[in-house]
């Protein structure tokens, strides 16, 4: 019993990396209908970043700001430079262009940040929270994990929701010629959405990196279940890059534990599967399927 | 290439380019020949996946894992002849193909893209579980020798360049003669639009099934190919790299097209070393100098895309038709499918539902 | 139209031609075996990669992706050595040139740039392949082609296999002697307790547990938790070795793993006695990935604090002024890769440089491959090494023993004598009784 809580809250922890992820995949793709293959790059470079900024000033806070404001820096940059002319054309160049960009961040970070392991400090203490005399699995620094990122989404959330930004994002998203006709300034909005995702993807590699160490490979994997977090749960639907996510940390903790270490991608590729079969847009998908 | 006779004139051209220059340049570059015929099976499949009937794949590479290991399991444990080894490779392949082809039936666009994905990134990880038959991350080792009529001479490098690129050139000729067939056509109208397909009679799953059978079987062959150049089958080779390196080959070749295959598998195995060769020569400390050839791959994959969009063959026909003259039916309208545009309501149903979301 | 689109089609067909005989004159291959000089009449071009003044020797590496950490330092400090030795004299005169390329630890790519060394530049040999599956790659084109594969940068038992594969020689410590070492420590200081496996799923922490089981009784390991390296939660498998109770845990973990493994051990408030094999167990590497979360609360704490106490083994001396093998690789260092860290992994990559050296000065003055084969067959002296090699036309296994450690302050301090043995279930592990060698003032070896 203990070690299924202790399964479950590790799990959690790990599902909220993939759903922060899958959420800055999502605000991609309703605002620009594009798949950002990049997004793990750019968070393990803005985590470059954090590192270098927290060993000059000695301070984790000041790191954990400045890694957010890159990458929302990175975002828009990526957009305006690198994604903005493949618009109107054939759809899988953007894919190869992200898939450029992701290759080219990893070399650059390879040739001006090295390619050998660098630690990164968590946010608080790591040793083990515990229940009485029972170890729980997870620290201080997880529940911050947590917390962190279901904060972000629900700040995003309300951003949406509840402010004129993010009335012309949704009204952009809806239709781009109407929203235009309207005076929104599509462009301008599209390049906030990807500020905004690079902002989600900072905090992911900022939180995860404690634990995978720093190197230019190191969000590739956590990339991978990301986006599996976000297909999950329907590119449409930030609730459902939250779910996905949660959903896919929890199943590889158990199978990790339970089954066998080696098989989870596996396992991954099972509850994908087993989702899209009934689901074929995703869990939260409001897509009507056509049926002729 | 409009009849058969015209296509295999050229295979046999180019077979003849092959045999030649094998003979002329050194054994390092019949195995680089090698390579290139293998990528260009690969990609040549997946070209006409993702370009002829418009589904995206990036899990090919577990395509060319199941045929590298079956390959590799069948002359372990039964030392057949290659030719029915490539049969038997070809058959397994094109089992899977069918299952995922099934599976991704109901799927579009970046959902098929994720569940490919995720194929190609946990499939390998098979061999790593069952260590005893797969032979575990050591992987297996294969033995491939020239046949006895060659002589004990002849060197082997440049018979794996040959039988790679006859396999090549079979699988190339096979798909022009696909694509021009009413199968290729069904594929273009699935592509284009499913729902006016279906209405025309077209049964659109068994196409779209059908595609997925055709790209596993030339991903099979290519990998059974790669088994026996490099002469070990392990999970290390299969990575999420290869799947992402042979999408990347068929757009920057040019999508939908067979020429496009060759133009990408050329990028695809000569960019990097070049590049790698250049930055070697200028000494530079090694972590700088082995990472500036994957950042100098990188922007050529992204300057690539926005000076050429329809690929290297896209381009190559504009400079042919600038030469040529107004009158050339306009071949790049086959090669490019779906438009990116910002979204509108029809295209995105789900925002229809805005106002219930959160978001 | 039909005119215009054969036109297409042959200029299709001409470009191919053209873009592979493009590929054919492009990319410069380094010098090949050129003929004498008239400098000195006394050296020869007596081999492939052989000149009168340069020796041109490959290897397949690491440099970028996932396995890059760590590994990628390994061939600047061999060649790091190789420049001081260039710098004085020399092998007989001859300067060494070593190419090695990025393989990624991708066995596709290692069949190609192997083949590119052989093939199209021409090196004498090929030296400190790393990785198994990786080297796997290599092996049999080497072989069939007659190349030395000297050194291989894996401790598989695969490499002494002097019928199969004679050009290929290993030189650091099996993982399955090691197992042997390690598992004896175990069974003979923690007698009773239980014992927990955590190890890599591959063929070094399989061969690692095979060398365990030989030494550790049955009965007292509770429980064998396998880690793969795509997959960071090792949350799990830490928290079924605390539920199993084990008392010492075994870890046959790459660095990486090993301080996640520490990590996992500290959130679950589980403080077992740590035994890790060498190639997880660099102090320096260790401290620097803990030591970020040393510095937690905000108390100064040490990154050494967290690796104190763990046991491990090792085949190379510490790394402590003390030792003359560390004052000479440091000055090298200090010298030609000032930058880099000086931690275990520089310190193997000079090593088995300076052993390939010795190497190289007993094949003759004017070396042949074969010449290479039969000098290390005829017994190389142990240079850095704590125990002595075995090399034999039989026997192509790497160094035979080690000796059992304790870290403590950041550096491995010795406990007992150096153990050999070999990779026998069966065979015993014996004390090393005769004495280490001490770096040449030189810094070169003698002839």
């Amino acid at each position: 019993m203990v070690e299924f809580l202790q399964f479950t809250l590790s799990g959690v922890v790990f599902g909220m990396i993939y759903a922060a992820i899958a959420l800055s995949l999502v605000l991609i793709w309703r605002g620009t209908r594009l798949l950002n293959f990049a997004q793990g790059g750019m968070a393990m470079l803005t985590t470059y970043v954090a590192i270098e900024v927290i060993y000059k000033t000695n301070s984790y806070w000041a790191g954990f700001v400045v890694a957010l404001a890159a990458g929302l820096i990175l975002g828009a940059v990526s957009e305006l430079t690198v994604v903005r002319p493949t618009v109107g054309k054939p759809e899988l160049n953007s894919v190869i262009v992200t898939i450029g960009l992701l290759i080219l961040i990893e070399g650059l970070a390879g040739i001006f940040f090295g390619g050998g392991y660098r630690s990164f400090p968590a946010a608080f203490s790591v040793t083990g929270l515990r229940v009485g005399g029972t170890p729980l699995g997870v620290s201080r620094s997880d529940v911050f994990t947590t917390a962190a990122v279901l904060a972000t989404t629900l700040i995003l959330a309300l951003l949406f929701r509840y402010t004129t930004a993010g009335l012309r994002m949704r009204a952009a998203a809806f239709n781009a010629t109407i929203a235009q006709l309207s005076g929104i300034r599509v462009a301008r909005v599209l390049t906030v959405g990807w500020a905004l995702a690079g902002l989600l993807g900072a905090l992911a590699g900022v939180l995860v990196s404690p634990s995978t160490f720093l190197y230019p490979n190191s969000m590739d994997a956590i990339f991978v279940l990301g986006f599996t977090a976000a297909v999950i749960g329907g590119l449409d639907s930030p609730a459902g890059a939250v779910v996905g996510g949660l959903l896919l940390g929890l199943a590889l903790s158990y199978a990790g534990g339970y089954w066998n270490s080696s098989l989870t991608s596996l396992v991954a590729l099972g509850i994908l599967v087993a989702v899209l079969m009934i689901r074929p847009n995703g869990l939260f998908a409001s897509a009507r399927m056509r049926r002729v | 290439m409009r009849t058969l006779p015209r296509r295999l004139a050229v295979a046999i051209i180019v077979a003849a380019i092959v045999v030649f220059l094998s003979i002329k340049l050194n054994a390092f570059r019949d195995f680089q020949i090698a390579e290139i015929a293998t990528e260009v099976t690969a990609v040549a499949g997946l070209t006409v996946l993702t370009g002829l009937s418009g589904q995206i794949s990036l899990g090919n590479g577990a395509f060319m894992a199941i045929g590298a290991y079956a390959t590799a399991l069948v002359l372990i444990h039964l030392n057949w002849p290659f030719y029915l080894v490539l049969v038997i490779a070809a058959a397994v392949t094109a089992v899977a193909g069918a299952v995922v082809g099934v599976a991704a039936a109901r799927l579009r666009g970046p959902y098929l893209a994720g569940a490919t994905l995720l194929l190609g990134v946990s499939l390998p990880s098979l061999a790593l579980a069952y260590p005893g038959f797969f032979g575990g991350e050591q992987g297996l080792n294969v033995v491939f020798n020239t046949p006895a009529f060659l002589g004990v001479n002849f060197p082997l490098t440049r018979w794996q360049a040959w039988v790679s690129s006859l396999v090549a050139l079979i699988v190339l000729v096979l798909l022009a003669n696909l694509d021009r067939s009413r199968i290729g056509r069904n594929w273009r109208a699935v592509r284009d639009n499913d729902v006016a397909a279906a209405l025309d009679g077209i049964n659109v799953a068994a196409a779209r099934v059908r595609a997925f059978v055709v790209s596993a079987v030339c991903a099979g062959l290519a990998g059974a190919l790669l088994a026996i150049v490099t002469g070990l089958v392990a999970p290390g080779g299969f990575t999420i790299t290869l799947s992402i390196a042979l999408l990347t080959a068929a757009v920057i070749g040019g999508l939908g097209s067979l020429a496009g295959a060759l133009w990408g598998s050329l990028v695809i195995v000569l960019v990097p070393v070049y590049v790698t060769d250049v930055a070697t020569s200028h000494g530079l400390s090694s972590s700088v100098g082995a990472n500036i050839p994957i950042a100098a791959y990188g922007v050529v994959l992204i300057l690539v895309m926005l000076v050429f969009p329809h690929g290297i063959q896209g381009g190559l026909l504009r400079l042919i038709s600038a030469f040529t003259g107004p009158g050339q039916k306009s071949r790049i309208r086959r090669t490019a499918p779906t438009r990116h545009v910002t979204p509108s309501a029809d295209q995105a149903p789900a925002s229809q539902h805005e106002k219930e979301g959160t978001s | 139209m039909k005119k215009s689109q054969r036109l297409r089609w042959q200029a299709a067909a001409i470009m191919t031609a053209a873009a592979l005989g493009v590929a054919a004159c492009s990319s410069s291959s380094s010098s090949s075996a050129s003929s004498a000089s008239s400098s000195n009449a006394a050296l020869t071009a007596s081999a492939p990669g052989i000149t009168a003044t340069t020796i041109t020797i490959g290897s397949h590496q690491p440099l970028t992706g996932p396995a890059a950490p760590g590994y990628s330092e390994i061939a600047p400090a061999s060649n790091a050595y190789f420049q001081y030795v260039n710098a004085h004299g020399g092998i007989y005169g001859r300067k060494i040139v070593y190419k090695y390329l990025d393989d990624a630890y991708d066995p596709t790519k290692t069949a190609s740039v192997v083949r590119q060394l052989v093939l199209q530049d021409g090196v004498y040999a090929i030296f400190n392949g790393l990785g198994t599956p990786t080297h796997l790659a290599a092996v049999s084109f080497l072989n069939s082609e007659k190349v030395p594969d000297v050194f291989v940068a894996s401790g598989c038992e695969c490499w002494n296999a002097p019928t199969t594969y004679p050009e290929t020689f290993g030189w650091q410590l099996d993982y399955i002697s090691e197992g042997k070492i390690l598992g004896q420590y175990i069974a003979q200081h923690f007698k009773g307790e239980k014992i927990g496996y955590f190890y890599q799923n591959d063929e070094f922490g399989q061969d690692g547990v095979k060398g365990l089981n030989d030494e550790i009784p049955a009965s007292s390991v509770v429980s064998k938790q396998s880690y793969v390296t795509t997959n960071v939660n090792i949350g799990p498998q830490v928290a079924a070795l605390r539920a199993s109770g084990a008392k010492v845990i075994v870890a046959y973990s790459i660095p990486a793993f090993t301080a996640l493994l520490k990590l996992g051990m500290l959130k679950l408030g589980y403080n077992p006695t740590l035994v890790v094999s060498d190639v997880g167990s660099d102090p320096i590497t260790l401290s620097g990935l803990l030591e970020a979360f040393a510095k937690q609360g905000g108390a100064t704490v040490n990154g050494n604090q967290l690796t104190n106490g763990i046991i491990t083994d090792e085949y190379l001396p510490a790394l402590s002024s003390s030792d003359s093998w560390y004052t000479l690789f440091k000055m090298i260092h200090d010298q030609y890769e000032p930058k880099a860290p000086l931690d275990g992994n520089f310190f193997y990559g000079m090593a088995v440089a300076y052993t390939f050296v010795q190497a190289m000065l007993k094949a003759g003055r004017n070396p042949t491959r074969a010449s290479l084969l039969s000098a290390i067959e005829g017994g190389l002296p142990q240079g850095p090494m704590v125990a002595p090699f075995a090399y034999s036309s039989t026997n192509h296994l790497g160094v035979t023993g080690a000796y059992m450690g304790t870290i403590q302050n950041g550096v491995v301090v010795q406990q007992g004598s150096v153990l050999t043995t070999t990779t026998d279930a069966t065979s015993p592990i014996t004390p090393y009784t005769g004495t280490e060698e001490q770096a040449p003032a030189s810094g070169i070896p003698s002839p």
